[in-house]
């Protein structure tokens, strides 16, 4: 949040006392409001999103996935929760991330004090051989976060996708329902307006809550930076490569890049256009791949 | 461009320049060319992605079709393989003077959920219209729904050019009929521009095919669009999202709709009408927050008092607040597959707040996009009407003219969106706080009170059928807690229909109206260290829940639960008799509506132990229960 520095708060009181005691009583004192910049609009955004979930839905838990967004989606629902974050961090771990990952999740998930469950994802074989490698492995995550929905019985999960990362994303709502199976009906999504959320899953299903959709990659980066958020060094570059993405070891590659510091990395994304998931295999072994896993309940 | 912007909305982007946001919506009758004019627009600003011109041809030529600009935004598969865009999606772009977001929403009519959800979120508008085909149902109909979801900024562009070689003519009579239509409802086009967007004429560059148009590019009337309305100069309105006690401080959260709060503000909770001051704006990892917090922020606030509030009320400044009312005047459009119609039973949505409501009555309804008859039964699918509503709960609203973020509403049919609209007035019963009421603090502390009479202040609330016995154990305790040096205040329901409540009789709204004054008055007493008891039938749940609110953490509820048949024996009052007989029609003892609690403090069957008895119960409870203090209790254990 915006604070004054201390002189110029002090001289706010002071107008303000001025001003009130002439005024009539009961009428607020006429002192303007600090204006909001792009990046508290969307935080205020984002914090309403994550109260209204936390309002209107009885088991709610956030999925970390260790990155740069998830770690934005922490701070904000620390700051929509004045400093606790009251549902647990769920972390639905394919045991393929990199060590710094890992590193990561074990400091912060204690210091930040989360109620972290990590929950395995089922072996590789027992999901469908006849997939591309990156899309079995995308697959198996899904299994995962199946396998952990059934056992803890959630009926909202807090996931950090945005919509300018990838065209399926785009499209998504806000508060996004999910079938008995966790699939994504593109078909039929509810209207969504005026940020009243369809938050109403039919009984044994589960609604996907998406608080920063409306983010851009420079915007998560200028929000870490403005709110000095902790990163996975992977993120900068180190002998000409750099992480702009991190998933899976195995399936997740570097850009060429010489960003050491997040200034340096926004200076980068002026003037990119290369896509954010361009190191993703994911994204690229079909043209439809990512919204055929993404209909099954991939994030 | 030589533009005047806002300050508040000038956008500070990652390389230190600032920038406007815009977020612009375009649509259109299905066909008429959206996606292809944003896939031309991202082209001609070079907006788009290195090999994204790449993959397009390659898919175009896979499926053996004509290169689409619109497969940059139909990501769907169904999308591509039918060519129409099935949902509303989002992409960015810059001009030279602005950031703009551009949605892209459907123009089938299937799909007008879907143009809805996309054009709710726009400041602005671009509204497309094909050449040849011209103004057709789907271009009407969006214009109205622009109207409706409160878009007032529309620049209209006529696509398509290249088929009616590029004739003036054509354009002129197609400018002429939108602009009559979109004036009619109250909205002026900022431009209208010739373009094609296949070829780029007009979009970007004036070519020589349109030499005889002089107005503005379509890259150029996006730049004369302005960003989101300022409504920090409208009064306060910060509607409730939660309340959180994380820790010892009780956080009233929610984000400022317009208007502004700062601590020691002065502010009154609606529909309720209670007064507080705001004691501190929270936050974190820093707080308090010092100075005024602004329109579009989302806070939390502590209170100066303990007061029951809850989610979905709003909290205005004294003298500006919303108003409170069960009727409500809208004009909205409809989306479910099944018509609304008079009479219906419904789930509406203000803000935060959630109420049961009926449909009273329907006026005006229309299909926006055939121009047809009026109707006044029922609001079909995507068509439009204005409803008069009857809400099961007071709420807190304004007129959308008065406030176009408290102004509006949907409608909810089992648990999906199925309408919404704009309030188009409020029929207040009274008018929710006197503009001179300036309410007076006691001067005494609670604690000073509780100091002298060892109770703190409570609300015994004795529920019960008639001759249950509650007046002769309201009139016990009375008796007990006055001997102990308390300072019990009875609240008999019939005295107070004597008096107070003289002007009403028995009917459902009347009965409530009379439990709402008793839990005031009683509320009033017990918050100046009193203990009030009430005695009273009060045979609805919802007027005691509504009871318990007003009371909140003060509220003991004691249902006296002799049998009906030991009641009617003992009927002290001689109703029994006279009901029977056919002389008290709505008499609750005969007519079984007396609804049992469930979740009260305590239970007494009176036919079965002495006054005596049931006084040491009632006692114990309120000991346990942070009423009575111990040493009290444990003296009247020995009398």
């Amino acid at each position: 949040m915006h604070l004054l520095d201390n002189e110029s708060a002090a001289a706010g009181t002071r107008s303000a006392a001025l001003r009130s005691a002439s005024s009539v009583p009961g009428i607020p004192a006429n002192q303007a409001p600090p204006s909001m910049d792009h990046l508290d609009e969307l935080e205020a955004q984002s914090i309403y999103i994550l109260r209204e979930a936390f309002a209107r839905l009885k088991k709610l838990a956030l999925l970390w996935s260790l990155g740069k967004d998830s770690n934005v989606m922490i701070w904000l629902a620390r700051k929509a929760f004045f400093g606790r974050v009251p549902f647990p961090a769920l972390h639905v771990d394919t045991g393929k991330k990199f060590p710094e990952m890992y590193a990561f999740r074990d400091r912060f998930g204690k210091e930040w004090d989360l109620d972290l469950r990590v929950e395995p994802c089922p072996p590789i074989d027992s999901v469908d051989p006849t997939l591309p490698p990156a899309a079995r492995s995308a697959a198996r995550k899904t299994e995962g976060l199946k396998l952990a929905l059934n056992k803890f019985g959630f009926d909202g999960l807090i996931a950090g996708i945005r919509r300018d990362e990838e065209a399926t994303r785009a499209k998504e709502r806000v508060f996004s329902p999910r079938g008995l199976e966790g699939e994504w009906d593109v078909r039929d999504q509810p209207p969504e307006f005026w940020d009243h959320f369809n938050a109403s899953p039919p009984q044994g299903a589960h609604l996907r809550i998406h608080p920063i959709l409306h983010w851009t990659e420079a915007d998560i980066w200028a929000y870490t930076k403005r709110e000095s958020i902790p990163i996975i060094p992977l993120y900068l570059a180190k002998d000409g490569k750099r992480y702009r993405s991190l998933g899976d070891q195995d399936i997740t590659n570097p850009v060429a890049s010489t960003a050491s510091s997040i200034d340096e990395i926004l200076d980068e994304l002026e003037s990119t256009k290369i896509p954010e998931r361009a190191g993703r295999a994911l994204d690229h072994e079909t043209e439809d791949a990512f919204e055929r896993l993404r209909v099954a309940g991939y994030l | 461009m030589n533009m005047i912007l806002p300050t508040a909305s000038i956008s500070a982007t990652p390389n230190g320049t600032t920038r406007p946001q815009v977020r612009i919506v375009i649509v259109g009758h299905v066909d008429h060319g959206k996606s292809t004019l944003v896939g031309r627009l991202l082209h001609e600003t070079g907006s788009l992605p290195d090999g994204k011109l790449e993959m397009l041809k390659a898919v175009s030529a896979r499926r053996g079709m004509p290169f689409e600009w619109s497969f940059l935004l139909d990501a769907l598969q169904t999308e591509r393989d039918q060519g129409i865009t099935i949902d509303t999606t989002q992409i960015r772009f810059r001009t030279r003077s602005r950031d703009v977001v551009l949605i892209d929403a459907p123009g089938h009519a299937e799909f007008l959920r879907n143009m809805i959800t996309g054009a709710s979120q726009a400041d602005g508008a671009v509204l497309i219209i094909d050449a040849l085909e011209g103004v057709r149902s789907q271009t009407r109909r969006h214009g109205y729904l622009l109207h409706l979801l409160g878009v007032k900024q529309v620049a209209v562009v006529v696509n398509k050019m290249d088929r009616v070689d590029f004739s003036a003519d054509r354009f002129k009579e197609i400018s002429d009929e939108i602009s009559a239509h979109l004036i009619g409802l109250g909205v002026t086009p900022t431009a209208v521009v010739p373009i094609s967007a296949r070829d780029g004429d007009g979009v970007a560059e004036h070519t020589p095919r349109i030499g005889w148009y002089k107005g503005p590019t379509v890259v150029e009337a996006l730049d004369a669009l302005e960003p989101a309305p300022q409504l920090a100069e409208l009064p306060l309105r910060l509607p409730v999202q939660a309340i959180y006690k994380f820790d010892d401080r009780r956080i009233v959260a929610g984000r400022i709709e317009s208007g502004s709060l700062k601590a020691g503000d002065e502010i009154v909770i609606m529909p309720t009408g209670k007064i507080a001051k705001i004691k501190t704006v929270e936050s974190w990892p820093v707080t308090p927050v010092n100075g005024p917090q602004g329109a579009g922020r989302s806070v939390g606030i502590t209170l100066d008092r303990e007061l029951f509030l809850e989610r979905g009320d709003i909290i205005g400044h004294s003298g500006q607040s919303p108003r409170d009312t069960r009727r409500i005047r809208a004009r909205i459009f409809w989306l479910h597959d099944k018509p609304l119609t008079t009479g219906e039973q419904i789930l509406i949505r203000l803000g935060t707040k959630e109420s049961r409501a009926t449909v009273v009555a329907i006026e005006k309804a229309i299909d926006p996009g055939a121009l047809s008859n009026e109707e006044n039964t029922a609001i079909a699918r995507n068509h439009v009407g204005e409803i008069d509503i009857s809400l099961a709960q007071p709420v807190a609203t304004d007129p959308y003219t008065d406030n176009p973020r408290t102004g509006r509403l949907v409608i909810e049919v089992n648990g999906r969106i199925a309408g919404g609209g704009l309030v188009l007035s409020v029929d207040a019963g009274r008018p929710a706080v006197p503009i001179d009421i300036v309410p007076v603090e006691s001067a005494l502390r609670p604690d000073e009170r509780s100091a002298r009479y060892h109770h703190n202040g409570a609300v015994i609330w004795l529920t019960g059928l008639p001759g249950s016995g509650k007046s002769t154990l309201a009139r016990a305790l009375e008796r007990r807690l006055f001997s102990n040096g308390g300072s019990p205040i009875l609240l008999d329901g019939d005295t107070f229909r004597a008096g107070l409540n003289s002007d009403l009789g028995f009917s459902p709204q009347d009965r409530t109206e009379n439990i709402r004054r008793l839990a005031e008055v009683a509320t009033h007493l017990a918050r100046n260290g009193h203990i009030a008891i009430v005695a009273a039938v009060s045979p609805s749940t919802a007027d005691r829940a509504a009871a318990r609110r007003i009371a909140d953490s003060a509220f003991r509820e004691v249902y006296v639960a002799t049998p009906a048949e030991v009641c009617e024996t003992r009927d002290p009052k001689g109703h029994y008799a006279k009901a029977r007989s056919g002389g008290l029609p709505s008499f609750t003892g005969i007519t079984n509506d007396y609804q049992p609690p469930t979740g009260n403090e305590l239970t007494i069957d009176t036919s079965n132990r002495s006054v005596s008895d049931a006084t040491d119960a009632i006692e114990r409870m309120l000991a346990t229960t942070g009423i009575l203090f111990d040493e009290l209790t444990d003296l009247a254990a020995n009398i």
